[in-house]
C-alpha cells in the first residue's frame, strides 16, 4: 500500500492506493497537524509515503516520508483522474494556483496568487462570516443575486472593509457574495491567462464546491471545468501515485 | 548588554536600545542560514568574523579615518564611482538597506508601498541603528528610481545627501549628461575631502577598484565548475561585504578564498553535489542581511550559481580602461564604465536580456529565477521581457516577488520546489 498525505492549512488529506484507490480522508487540520497525521496514519501500513502542502516539511521528516510541492503532485493527480487532462485550477485555504500540464504529465507552468490570501478559501470564508453565512452556503447566496455590483480590492483585508460599508449602504447579501466571487474569479482568470489555458481544465481543491465559482469561471474561460468526485483530495492523490513511482523506481 | 564598541556607538549618536536588539536578531539568523551550511570553504571564515562583528571593527576603522581628517562617502547604488571617492583620499561604504527591522520604522513617514530597499535604507537612518550612516560625511545618492528619488529629499532632513542624476537611456546625449554628473560629482568630493583628484591618485583608484572588481570575476568564474565550490549565499555574502570593507583586503580576502576554491575545483569537490540543481538569480540587490529568497532556494537542494544583479555581476563586470595619461581621459573612462551597467532604470534595456542569457548559459544554470522586491516597478516590469525572451531561448524562468518579511515564506518555498521539481537534472 502506498499513502498520500496532502498537509493543508485548513484540511489535512490522506489517499492509499495499492493497484486503485483504497481510502481516501479529509479532516480538520486545528493546531497540531503533526499529532493529526500520526492519528490519521496509525493502524495503517504502507510502502511508500509522499508529503504535499504546506505542512510537508514539518510532518514528513516526523514520519519518514518524502516530500513533494504541491504543483507536482495536483498534476500527477489530475492526470491519473483524467488522462486527457492540461490544466489545473486549484483554489485552497491559503493559496490558489493554476498549472499547465505538458504532453508526457510534467509540470510545464504554473501561476500561484500573491503573498496573501487574496483569491482563495480562506478569503471566502473570511467573507461568508462577514456576511453571517456559512461557507457552504456562500455560493447559492451568490446565485440567487438579483443584481451586480463590484468589488474592487482583492486584499482580505480591504475587501472585508469593502463589504462593511456595502452592508452599511444597505446591499443585498446575495450581490455583495456574488461581488466577492467575481473578484475571485477575475483574479484566477488574469493567473490562467498568463499560463495559457488548455483542455481538459480540472478544477479541484475545497472551492470546486462552490457552484457559483465554477460558473463564473467557466463563463470566463469559455470552457467546461472538470470537478473530480473528491476534489479536495487530489494532491493526496498526487502523492500517493508518487510514492508508488518512487518505490518502483527504487 | 555593553560591548566593547557600547562607547562609540554611543558617541555616534546610536539608539542603542533598538540597536542592541537589531544585533542580537542577526546572531541566530546567521546561525541558521549561514554557520548551519555543510561543507564550506574554510576561506568563508573571514566573512564569518566580519558579519560577527558587523557594527565593530570596520566602523572602528572609519571613525579612526574621520578622526584623522580623512572623510566617508556613504552610497546605496553601484552607479557611484567609488573611484573619485578613493583618489581623494575619502572611504566609500556602500549602506545595508537589507533589513526588516528598519522598515517599521521607515513607515512612519515613507508611504508604505515603497519597496523593502528604500524603507530600510530610510529607517537605519531615522532610527539612528546603523553605525555607518552615522560615521558618514555625506550619503550619495542617485536617481535609479522614483521611490529612492524622493526618499532622498526627506533623507536630506535628517543628513547631508547629494543626489546624482543617473540617466535614463543609453543615447549620446544621456552618456554627455552622465560625464556631466561625474565632473560635478568630482567637485563635491574635492569640496568635502580637501584634497584635489590627479591623474595619479585617479589611476591608482581605478587600478585598486579594478583589483577588486577581478578578484570577484575570478569568484564568479569558479562558480561555473561542476558540482560549484562554493553556495550561493556564501558567494553572496563575500560580494555583499565587499560593499563596506576595505578594498584592498577584500582583494587580498577574494583570492584566498579562490585559491582555496580552484583546489576544490581541481578536486571536483563541491559546496552541493553534481546533480543539485543550478539557478541564476537576476533581479533587484540583495543588500546584506537579506538572504532570505537564497536561503529557500538552497534549502531545497539547489544551488545559486551567479546573481544577475548589482550586488552580483553589476558589481564586477566590466573595469575601468586605465590608460589614459590624462585627468580628463581617466574620468571619461570611469564615466563610460558606469554607463555600461544594465540597470532596470534604462529604456530600452535589451543588454540586460542578452546579460541573463549568457550568464544562464557561462554558468550552466538549469534554471533562472527573477527576483524583484514589491513595488520595484522597473525591475517588476522588466520581468516581463525576461520572461519572453528567456521563453524564446528555452530556458525556464521562475518569477518570483518579495520583500524581508518572513510572512510569505511557506509560499516562496512551495515556488521554489515546484520549479526544482520542474529543472531537475
Amino acid at each position: 500500500m502506498f499513502t498520500g498525505l496532502d498537509v493543508g492549512s485548513r484540511t489535512i488529506k490522506l489517499v492509499t492506493l495499492d493497484s486503485t484507490v483504497r481510502d481516501s480522508v479529509v479532516i480538520e487540520t486545528g493546531i497540531s497537524p503533526l499529532q493529526r497525521c500520526r492519528e490519521l496514519l496509525s493502524g495503517r501500513e504502507y510502502a511508500g509515503l509522499v508529503v504535499t502542502g504546506y505542512g510537508r516539511h514539518l510532518v514528513a521528516p516526523e514520519l519518514g516520508g518524502q516530500t513533494v510541492s504541491e504543483i507536482k503532485a495536483f498534476a500527477v493527480g489530475s492526470r491519473y483522474l483524467y488522462p486527457d487532462c492540461f490544466s489545473v485550477i486549484d483554489i485552497g485555504g491559503q493559496d490558489s494556483k493554476v498549472i499547465l500540464l505538458a504532453e508526457k504529465g510534467d509540470v510545464q507552468k504554473f501561476e500561484m496568487n500573491d503573498r496573501c490570501a487574496a483569491g482563495t478559501g480562506k478569503f471566502l470564508e473570511v467573507m461568508a462570516h462577514t456576511l453571517e453565512v456559512h461557507i457552504s452556503e456562500i455560493g447559492g447566496l451568490a446565485l440567487r443575486a438579483s443584481k451586480n455590483i463590484r468589488i474592487n480590492s482583492l486584499c482580505t483585508v480591504f475587501a472585508e472593509s469593502e463589504v462593511v460599508s456595502l452592508i452599511a449602504r444597505g446591499e443585498e447579501t446575495g450581490a455583495i457574495a456574488l461581488a466577492l466571487h467575481e473578484a475571485i474569479a477575475t483574479r484566477l482568470e488574469i493567473m490562467m491567462r498568463r499560463v495559457g489555458v488548455k483542455e481538459r481544465i480540472v478544477f479541484a481543491g475545497g472551492c470546486s464546491h462552490n457552484r457559483c465559482l465554477r460558473t463564473l469561471l467557466e463563463q470566463k474561460l469559455r470552457n467546461c471545468l472538470t470537478v473530480p468526485d473528491s476534489p479536495q483530495t487530489v494532491g493526496a492523490l498526487g502523492a500517493a501515485l508518487l510514492a508508488k513511482t518512487a518505490q518502483i523506481a527504487g | 548588554m555593553a560591548n566593547e564598541h557600547t562607547q562609540m556607538w554611543q558617541e555616534l549618536g546610536i539608539d542603542l536600545k533598538p540597536h542592541e536588539t537589531l544585533l542580537n536578531a542577526l546572531g541566530p539568523m546567521y546561525q541558521e542560514i549561514y554557520l548551519s551550511q555543510k561543507n564550506r570553504p574554510q576561506g568563508m571564515g573571514f566573512f564569518d568574523f566580519v558579519v560577527g562583528d558587523i557594527h565593530g571593527v570596520r566602523v572602528k576603522e572609519l571613525r579612526e579615518h574621520a578622526k584623522n581628517g580623512g572623510k566617508v562617502v556613504a552610497t546605496y547604488c553601484v552607479f557611484v564611482p567609488e573611484e573619485l571617492v578613493w583618489a581623494a583620499g575619502g572611504i566609500p561604504v556602500g549602506l545595508c538597506a537589507g533589513a526588516q527591522f528598519s522598515i517599521p520604522i521607515a513607515e512612519s513617514i515613507l508611504p508604505r508601498n515603497s519597496c523593502a530597499l528604500i524603507k530600510s535604507s530610510f529607517g537605519f537612518k531615522l532610527g539612528r541603528i546603523c553605525p555607518y550612516v552615522q560615521v558618514a560625511h555625506l550619503i550619495v545618492g542617485e536617481t535609479t528610481c522614483d521611490g529612492k528619488k524622493k526618499m532622498f529629499e526627506i533623507l536630506g532632513q535628517h543628513h547631508p545627501v547629494y543626489v546624482m542624476e543617473v540617466p535614463n537611456k543609453k543615447t549620446e546625449q544621456s552618456r554627455r549628461l552622465w560625464l556631466e554628473e561625474v565632473l560635478a560629482f568630482k567637485e563635491v568630493i574635492e569640496k568635502l575631502t580637501g584634497n584635489k583628484i590627479t591623474p595619479e591618485n585617479l589611476k591608482n583608484a581605478i587600478d585598486m577598484v579594478n583589483d577588486r572588481r577581478r578578484a570577484f570575476q575570478r569568484l564568479y568564474a569558479l562558480r561555473r565548475a561542476i558540482p560549484a565550490p562554493i553556495s550561493g549565499k556564501d558567494a553572496l555574502l563575500a560580494t555583499q561585504v565587499s560593499f563596506y570593507d576595505d578594498a584592498g583586503r577584500e582583494i587580498q580576502m577574494v583570492n584566498s578564498l579562490c585559491d582555496e576554491l580552484d583546489e576544490r575545483v581541481a578536486a571536483g569537490e563541491g559546496a552541493a553535489p553534481a546533480s543539485a540543481p543550478r539557478i541564476l538569480v537576476s533581479g533587484s540587490p540583495m543588500a546584506i542581511p537579506n538572504w532570505k529568497l537564497p536561503h529557500v532556494i538552497e534549502s531545497a537542494g539547489a544551488v545559486v550559481v551567479a546573481e544577475e544583479s548589482c550586488i552580483g555581476t553589476r558589481f564586477f563586470s566590466d573595469l575601468v580602461e586605465p590608460s589614459s595619461p590624462t585627468l580628463d581621459g581617466l574620468i571619461k573612462a570611469v564615466a563610460d564604465r558606469y554607463m555600461n551597467i544594465h540597470c532596470a532604470c534604462f529604456t530600452p534595456n535589451e543588454e540586460r536580456l542578452d546579460d541573463i542569457v549568457r550568464l544562464a548559459r557561462e554558468y550552466h544554470a538549469d534554471g533562472v529565477i527573477h527576483y524583484n522586491l514589491q513595488f520595484c516597478h522597473t525591475y517588476a516590469t522588466e520581468a516581463v521581457q525576461v520572461e519572453k525572451r528567456l521563453e524564446k531561448e528555452g530556458i525556464p524562468l521562475l518569477r518570483i516577488e518579495t520583500d524581508y518579511s518572513d510572512e510569505d515564506t511557506g509560499q516562496l518555498k512551495n515556488r521554489v520546489e515546484a520549479f526544482l521539481e520542474m529543472v531537475k537534472r
